[in-house]
């Protein structure tokens, strides 16, 4: 895709005292959200976009910080001049939900009440929840409608969440690679990645801040597991094949197949940096995600409460969340008489899909976006 | 005769469509027929493609499209969603013709439904001539044609009767997009037909 990065960023930090209820019945007395901006706020404020992070996101979404040139941001192929969320045109808020470990409130932040990491105390955070926190940071930022939200996987549950929690402030929704609510299979393979925190030793039942150490075995293989389940069998298999790092067998437990050597690689480097217990909350927010429990499980009568026009895409080869989930998504809007376009995009990097720089899926976004009237 | 929008059965078709109708256009490529009806009859419309290069024009037209297979069915629509379902140039390309059919009409209170006449004389004379017909609404060589059912006015209006459906409507035109009123069958180029059925 033509476009260039949008070059140096700052992260920003906002207070917010007024107390959030939260989905679990707990409350959050007060909380921190960091964000990004890209772009110039237009003085209609109508030209804002919200893009959400999925899993292991954040809110450094594009570009990268003058003093750390590498660190860029983890969607930085589809936002900057010239590119579809186009930063001469839009002004582009990410940010880090409640619960993440990159510097909003969450498990790893210091509790003020007892002056300690929140830990096992940190309550359990829902996708509503991050949009409540997410408004607010709108209400902050002058913004009182969007002119899209967006996000990728779970990314994109929040802009479904936003069309139906606030559907005044949200014009238009892309929702990419996202389901309306999770199967069994994800669920399970959720859990599979919480036990593996959850009974490693170092867990401390979520403390584990104050015993300086961390489940970085545990996390590994929760990272592990999830690894292979956002990318396709067809591209690991091109990727890897069963090529050995030696030329024969080894007869022994050490790396050995080229895959292996890549999954633990994976598994190390995220271990290396990321909250176990923000991992654990991310999956639970997955998991409890249903909008249509509202309505005794009638995506139809909830998705009517929604009024923004909407661009729903999936992947050919994402079979985490395949192309009829999406669909799902797409027939409770289309009874509802909704605008909505879909795309299924033919690409071969699975659920990861929605990462990648491909001329058709960028041009599908960058083709709506540019319809949209601001 | 002008076609303003480059296809004479579109013209026919926008004449069958009232204003705030909800209409469905199958194989709707990049959208030209259901912007027209939006500009010109303020209908509300969804479109329905497969390739990737239509679905992105479809966008770029600022149209409703929802990339899909017509052979798999039309699951994501729910009974009786429009009042029009228009397959234009679509049907022979379609295996499940039967299918298809069915569920334009589960889906909408009328179909339209355009094809190409295998029976023209000028197909006829072609496949006389030792050659698969190549014409304005045949327009594809025998090993690159997407389509794969050939079929004439009166074996559609068999298989309509068989089906129960009911003919509203018909309008046949020759290669030029003139209306053909004698000897459809053998002078017709491209049939276009406004079905319903009993419910």
């Amino acid at each position: 895709m033509p476009g260039q990065s949008i070059g140096v960023v700052e992260a920003q930090r906002a207070h917010f005292e007024q107390p959030l209820a939260l989905r679990s019945g707990g409350i959050l007395p007060a909380y921190d959200l960091v964000y990004e901006t890209y772009g110039t706020l237009n003085t209609a404020k109508s030209n804002a976009i919200l893009v959400c992070h999925a899993l292991s996101g954040h809110h450094h979404v594009a570009g990268y910080y003058a003093d750390q040139p590498d660190n860029t941001g983890w969607w930085d192929n589809i936002i900057g001049p010239g590119r579809p969320l186009d930063t001469d045109k839009f002004f582009i808020v990410g940010l880090n939900n409640l619960g993440g470990c990159h510097g909003s409130t969450g498990p790893s932040t210091v509790n003020p009440a007892t002056g300690k990491p929140w830990g096992a105390d940190f309550p359990m955070v829902a996708v509503i929840d991050w949009v409540h926190a997410q408004a607010r940071l709108a209400d902050l930022l002058g913004i009182d409608s969007w002119a899209a939200v967006m996000g990728g996987s779970l990314g994109g549950m929040q802009a479904l969440r936003w069309s139906i929690t606030y559907p005044e402030r949200v014009r238009n929704a892309i929702v990419i690679a996202a389901a309306p609510k999770l199967s069994a299979q994800n669920i399970a393979f959720n859990d599979v990645a919480r036990q593996a925190i959850l009974t490693d030793p170092d867990f401390h039942g979520g403390n584990y801040y104050e015993h300086n150490t961390r489940p970085v075995r545990g996390l590994r293989l929760a990272r592990m597991l999830g690894h292979i389940t956002y990318l396709s069998d067809d591209q690991m298999g091109e990727k890897f094949g069963r090529e050995l790092r030696n030329s024969a067998f080894s007869f022994g437990f050490d790396v050995e197949f080229e895959v292996e050597s890549y999954l633990r690689y994976q598994g190390d480097k995220f271990a290396g940096y990321f909250d176990a217990n923000t991992y654990l909350l991310m999956t639970k927010a997955l998991d409890y995600f249903d909008p249509s429990r509202e309505d005794n499980g009638d995506l139809v009568a909830t998705m009517a409460r929604s009024k923004a026009n909407f661009l729903i895409a999936s992947f050919t080869t994402d079979w985490r969340f395949t192309p009829a989930r999406s669909k799902e998504i797409v027939a409770a809007l289309l009874a509802n008489g909704r605008n909505v376009s879909y795309a299924e995009i033919n690409l071969n990097f699975g659920h990861d899909s929605f990462l990648m720089d491909d001329a058709h899926y960028h041009g599908v976004v960058d083709a709506y976006l540019r319809n949209i009237k601001l | 005769m002008t076609h303003t929008l480059g296809r004479p059965d579109f013209e026919l078709i926008a004449g069958w469509i009232e204003p705030g109708h909800r209409v469905l256009d199958l194989g709707c490529g990049d959208g030209t027929l259901l912007k027209h009806l939006i500009e010109t009859r303020g209908v509300s419309g969804v479109g329905v493609e497969i390739d990737d290069t239509n679905i992105l024009a479809a966008i770029k037209n600022g149209i409703n499209v929802i990339q899909g297979n017509l052979e798999r069915g039309l699951d994501e629509f729910a009974d009786q969603a429009f009042d029009h379902v228009v397959l234009s140039r679509t049907l022979q390309t379609v295996r499940h013709t039967e299918g298809i059919l069915r569920e334009m009409l589960r889906v909408g209170r009328e179909a339209v439904v355009s094809f190409p006449n295998f029976a023209y004389w000028k197909n006829l004379r072609a496949v006389l001539d030792g050659r698969m017909p190549v014409s304005e609404d045949l327009p594809y060589q025998w090993y690159d044609s997407p389509n794969v059912r050939f079929f004439t006015l009166r074996d559609f209006e068999d298989l309509c009767e068989k089906m129960g459906l009911i003919i509203k409507e018909r309008h046949v035109l020759d290669e030029q997009g003139n209306i053909v009123e004698n000897e459809v069958n053998f002078l017709g180029s491209l049939a276009v037909y406004r079905l319903t059925q009993n419910r």
